[in-house]
């Protein structure tokens, strides 16, 4: 990998602190010129190129491979096998840690999911490797698949998402349905979605001894580092992976998975480098999706439209071999104050990869169907949607009791709904059309995410020349943590962002936690904060303890680092710069390390979450069905904002993945044989820019001084909540249908005209 | 990849010979072809690269005021010649609503012609599917068939057609000018593409060899130029398959319609021209009442072929809207999003 030459000095002017400045990506530069090395970029010298032969069938096994087909093709140098391949140190099974999923790397010949690896041919170039995989013609024993949501006999899973408790409630719901005046009981389907994310999976990975080199977008270089020593057997420092940049991951790139495990493999078994790129068809398969749902929700509410009970059991489904719930009914916990809440889950076992985390897993699905019953219970009260959340605002969380650390959601009603125009709106359905005679359509949902925190170390300097050193391995899965971190990098040891070289994006810099659950900015960067604070405090402890210092004397608490200089806070004509500090005490650097953790004792007293609402507005052509969305408002309180261009970037986009989820993308299964039908972008339908309207963030001020020492509470999830449902509303306002299957459908629309 | 012969003719007559050979096919853009290959859904032994032959790049008016395309003009050139889109309107806006940008800048008008079906099933090889692989069976039949064919299908094979470009043209009496081992041909547009009846490995009326060299507008196409429109209801903007599409073209005189064309895209194995419908309306007054009743002898024959029974209420309305859109008369420019319902949407960005 050639060394990163990101944009140093990017061209906007800047004023004061780096935090809150809305600098351009760093990388901009580089990726607009296709210099950004990613992956599959990377051709070592000797290099094969590896390609998997996938199950074709759901469940079974596989009788028979033409492996002989496969070696005598021109270019073939070897073919991977269940009884052919290196072996590894750990049975892949064996979970030995809650963030270990099962992964298919050739240990039998069972197939459990179509797309499931069966073999790798790894031959000199690709069209070699490709073709021999076609001639393994797999035969198999095929047994009937279990497809879709009542593919059998459902049970309770003993936690859904990361350990949350499939069930929660408080009050009493059964009572507060009983008695109240207005009740709705509505039932919601989700499909089956896969990330999907621009760049395919990929490895490049090579021996030396037992020396391992690998090349692999990863949200998590620590986890994966872990993951693959113990798999391989090989001590922690015998792994460099490195991860400068990736297409996106949205959760499937979050955790080790069968295929760069497979490269590996492959690497392993002919001596030499070896790169294995999924096509896009096989990524939907063993790295991960969103599982479908069918969610019901009973909400009831008094005269006055106060809640008195909500309900929201969701159905899900994992696979045959391993547990991953969407915890969909989850987003009921946290936003409207009723008095009863009951969550619950069950799942049914299916022939699929096992599903995984993807953005805003389980507040995707349950928000689409919460916000979506809200707005049924609001109408069945005969109030306007947005008076409705208004009066059902929960002041704290209302399962656990606890105040919020922060929570501006007011303020984003507020915002959003005067800049949208909300107060215009009918309260009745398809009153309103435009010029042209098209149905218009106004809806609202809130969006909200909790505040998380990971554990992450950063290293930072002070180099002799007074510029600036952090260190940290972080990931720049293309929302800006390389800008992101590096304005906090800078803030944290008092220097302008061009006098401070970070680094992230490699496994032997400290961890940063994994680069998911919206948490990177505020756990790498509560770690790049603590890292600079400390190296800013021994560099302080140098110049007050030295008589010749011009601050000597003024104590670790009395001086500020600014601009390359420690100031005395009670007078700042006394000041002395870095480099002369450093020069004078003879030493090349002073470096420190931070951490950034969780407060445990916070978040015992606090709930911490970010907000948001959201508004939307869709045209619906009366007679044929077809939807587009005209107009979106998205008010967001996310804490402190680092960089409110990233930021803005982050909540569009996650604006228009809620509007893909509305309207949208749907994996669609062969109930058959369990195989994906539209494994590819031309039939996975995801909005195109045509179908994007101008869209329009707030982003609201909220200060928070719990969630941690920046106050950051994270933007990359949050965006797709509240918008899907916003959309879904906005669909029901404009035709009086409401859409309970998501994405909603043309013919879902063509009842009536 | 499996290695094959990759030749390139000089000349049409070495081309057509070429392509005779058992196991060789045409590559033009190879927008459709390419995919195909990388799926293992085409195995082709030899490609046949037609792209640099001369004289097939052409848009030229004849002597008798029909219009000839040759079969390498790109869709985008096409689209964008305006004079083609003045007289052909209806063409130019289904031309605009296929695809994307970078697919039409590549694809030819022959290759849109011959392009194969987009069933998943035929696409899927491990599905079994009587068009890929003649006599293994329809896995479209009980399986996942919301978009597949309504009208002419069999059952032996539900697959749809997926051009746009096809149905104004199949409107218009397109024809089809076609070089072959004995010569020169010509034949309908309507005429080439089959209906799968008991042979749905058999997409078309070429023979092995046909080469498609142009497609020619008759003079009378141009009369509806100030009536023609294409409109496609798809499930995003840009870049899907019509869900249903129709194109409406009328020739309006002292306020009765004269002539009346209309063709359906996505219900059918080939583009559907829908004769009953153009007879029913030959002489009467332009109103919704009357183009409701063309829908419905539009549709007359159709049935499900599976869980799309509401294509079937869809095509009636969309062919009532086209028409009533062509009544309006065409518009002076393109819409910003061409087919589109939302076409008339203000502030919309191009598709």
């Amino acid at each position: 990998m050639p060394e990163l030459n990101l944009t140093s000095a990017p061209a906007h002017l800047r004023h004061g602190s780096n935090i809150g400045q809305p600098l351009t990506r760093r990388d901009g530069v580089l990726k607009v010129k296709g210099q950004a090395t990613y992956a599959a970029d990377n051709h070592p010298p000797g290099m094969l190129f590896a390609v998997m032969a996938v199950s074709s069938i759901s469940r079974g096994r596989v009788a028979s491979l033409d492996v002989a087909a496969a070696k005598r093709h021109p270019g073939v140098v070897d073919v991977m096998t269940s009884s052919h391949k290196p072996p590894l140190a750990i049975d892949p099974e064996i979970k030995t840690n809650p963030f270990v999923f099962r992964m298919e790397v050739l240990q039998s010949d069972e197939v459990r999911y179509a797309g499931q690896p069966i073999a790798v041919v790894i031959a000199e170039t690709l069209e070699s490797a490709t073709e021999g995989a076609l001639l393994l013609a797999p035969r198999y024993e095929t047994l009937p698949a279990l497809v879709g949501l009542d593919a059998g006999e459902s049970f309770v899973p003993p936690v859904v998402g990361v350990g949350n408790p499939s069930e929660v409630h408080r009050g009493d719901v059964e009572a507060g349905l009983a008695s109240a005046e207005k009740q709705i009981d509505a039932t919601y389907e989700t499909p089956p979605q896969y990330h999907n994310a621009m760049e395919p999976h990929a490895i490049v990975a090579s021996w030396d001894g037992d020396r391992l080199q690998i090349d692999m977008p990863t949200q998590g270089l620590m986890l994966s580092l872990a993951r693959i020593a113990e798999l391989f057997g090989i001590a922690h420092d015998k792994i460099h992976i490195r991860s400068p940049f990736l297409g996106g991951g949205f959760g499937s790139k979050g955790l080790m998975s069968g295929p760069p495990t497979l490269g590996i493999m492959a690497a392993k078994l002919v001596g030499r480098p070896v790169k294995l790129v999924l096509r896009r068809e096989q990524m939907y398969g063993p790295v991960g999706h969103r599982a479908p749902t069918r969610q019901r929700l009973r909400i009831g509410a008094d005269g006055e439209g106060r809640l008195t009970a909500l309900d929201h059991h969701a159905r899900t489904v994992s696979s045959t071999f391993d547990d991953f719930y969407e915890p969909a009914a989850d987003a009921s916990h946290t936003l409207y104050a009723a008095p009863a809440i009951r969550t619950s889950h069950d799942a049914v076992r299916v022939n699929t990869g096992t599903p995984l985390f993807m953005r805003a897993p389980g507040e995707a699905t349950g928000s689409i169907a919460l916000e979506s019953a809200i707005d049924e219970i609001a109408w069945a009260c005969g109030m306007d949607p947005l008076a409705f959340r208004l009066k059902n605002y929960a002041e704290v969380e209302p399962i656990s009791g606890k105040p919020f650390s922060s929570k501006a959601l007011r303020a984003c009603y507020e915002q959003g709904a005067a800049r949208f125009g909300w107060a215009k709106r009918s309260l009745r359905p398809r009153q309103m059309r435009d010029d042209a005679g098209l149905l218009v359509g106004w809806g609202t949902g809130t969006a909200t995410f909790p505040a998380l925190m990971f554990q992450a170390q950063a290293r930072a300097a002070i180099r002799r020349d007074g510029s600036g050193v952090m260190e940290i391995g972080a990931h720049d899965m293309g929302q800006g943590a390389w800008t992101a971190l590096a304005q906090i990098a800078a803030d944290a040891v008092g220097l302008d962002i061009d006098r401070v070289e970070f680094k992230a994006g490699t496994s032997d810099l400290p961890d940063a936690g994994i680069a998911g659950g919206s948490a990177h900015t505020a756990t790498a960067g509560a770690a790049i904060h603590s890292a600079g604070a400390a190296v800013i405090a021994k560099l302080a402890d140098l110049a007050t303890n030295d008589e010749r210092s011009p601050l000597f004397g003024a104590g670790n608490a009395g001086v500020i680092a600014r601009d390359g200089r420690l100031v005395r806070r009670d007078d700042e004509s006394r000041s002395e710069s870095y480099a002369e500090i450093l020069a004078r005490a003879g030493l090349a650097e002073v470096e420190a390390s931070g951490t950034g953790a969780p407060n445990p004792a916070a978040m015992e007293e606090y709930a911490m979450h970010a907000h948001g609402a959201v508004f939307a507005e869709v045209k619906v052509d009366p007679e044929l069905g077809q939807v587009r969305v005209t107009r979106m408002v998205g008010a967001f309180a996310a804490g402190r904002i680092v960089n409110p261009h990233l930021v803005k970037s982050q909540l569009f986009g996650g604006m228009i993945w809620g509007m893909s989820f509305a309207l949208h993308e749907e994996a669609i299964t062969d109930r058959r044989s369990g195989r994906i039908m539209n494994a590819n972008l031309g039939e996975y339908h995801i909005p195109v820019n045509a179908d994007v309207p101008p869209l329009d963030v707030i982003t609201v001020e909220e200060h928070d001084p719990h969630v941690n020492a920046l106050g950051i509470k994270g933007v990359g999830e949050i965006g797709i909540t509240g918008s899907a449902g916003a959309i879904a509303n906005a669909v029901w306002h404009a035709t009086g249908v409401r859409v309970r299957r998501f994405p909603i459908r043309i013919e879902d629309l063509l009842t009536q005209s | 990849m499996k290695s094959f012969d990759y030749v390139r003719p000089a000349t049409v007559a070495e081309a057509v010979a070429a392509a005779a050979q058992p196991g060789a096919v045409y590559l033009a853009a190879g927008t459709n072809l390419l995919d195909l290959m990388k799926g293992g859904v085409s195995r082709p032994d030899r490609l046949v690269d037609v792209t640099h032959l001369d004289g097939l790049d052409a848009i030229e008016t004849l002597a008798d005021g029909s219009l000839r395309i040759g079969a390498l003009v790109s869709n985008a050139d096409l689209a964008h010649d305006a004079n083609f889109a003045k007289s052909y309107p209806a063409v130019a806006e289904a031309l605009l609503s296929g695809a994307s940008a970078q697919l039409r800048n590549a694809a030819t008008v022959g290759g849109n012609l011959l392009q194969r079906t987009r069933c998943a099933y035929f696409y899927d090889t491990a599905s079994r599917c009587n068009k890929r692989e003649a006599g293994t069976g329809c896995d479209a039949r009980d399986g996942e068939n919301r978009s597949h064919a309504v009208l002419g299908w069999s059952e032996n094979c539900i697959a749809t057609h997926p051009s746009d470009f096809c149905v104004p043209l199949v409107a218009l009496d397109a024809v089809v000018e076609i070089e072959g081992r004995s010569g020169r041909r010509e034949i309908a547009l309507d005429e080439l593409h089959r209906l799968p009846g008991n042979t749905p490995e058999r997409d078309s009326a070429l023979d092995p060899g046909d080469l498609i060299v142009a497609v020619r507008l008759p003079p009378a196409a141009r009369v509806f130029s100030t009536h023609a429109r294409y409109l496609k209801v798809r499930e995003r903007t840009s870049y899907a398959f019509a869900v249903v599409s129709a194109a409406a073209a009328l020739r309006i005189e002292n306020g009765k319609v004269a002539e009346a064309r209309v063709a359906l895209g996505g219900v059918a194995a080939k583009p559907w021209r829908a004769r009953p419908a153009e007879d029913v309306l030959r002489g009467v007054a332009p109103t919704a009442d009357a183009f409701q009743e063309a829908a419905w002898r539009a549709l007359a024959d159709a049935k499900p072929s599976g869980d799309n029974a509401f294509k079937i209420e869809l095509a009636r309305r969309i062919v009532v809207r086209a028409l009533l859109l062509a009544a309006a008369g065409t518009p002076a420019r393109l819409p910003a999003l061409p087919a589109s319902p939302f076409a008339s949407t203000s502030g919309a960005i191009h598709a």
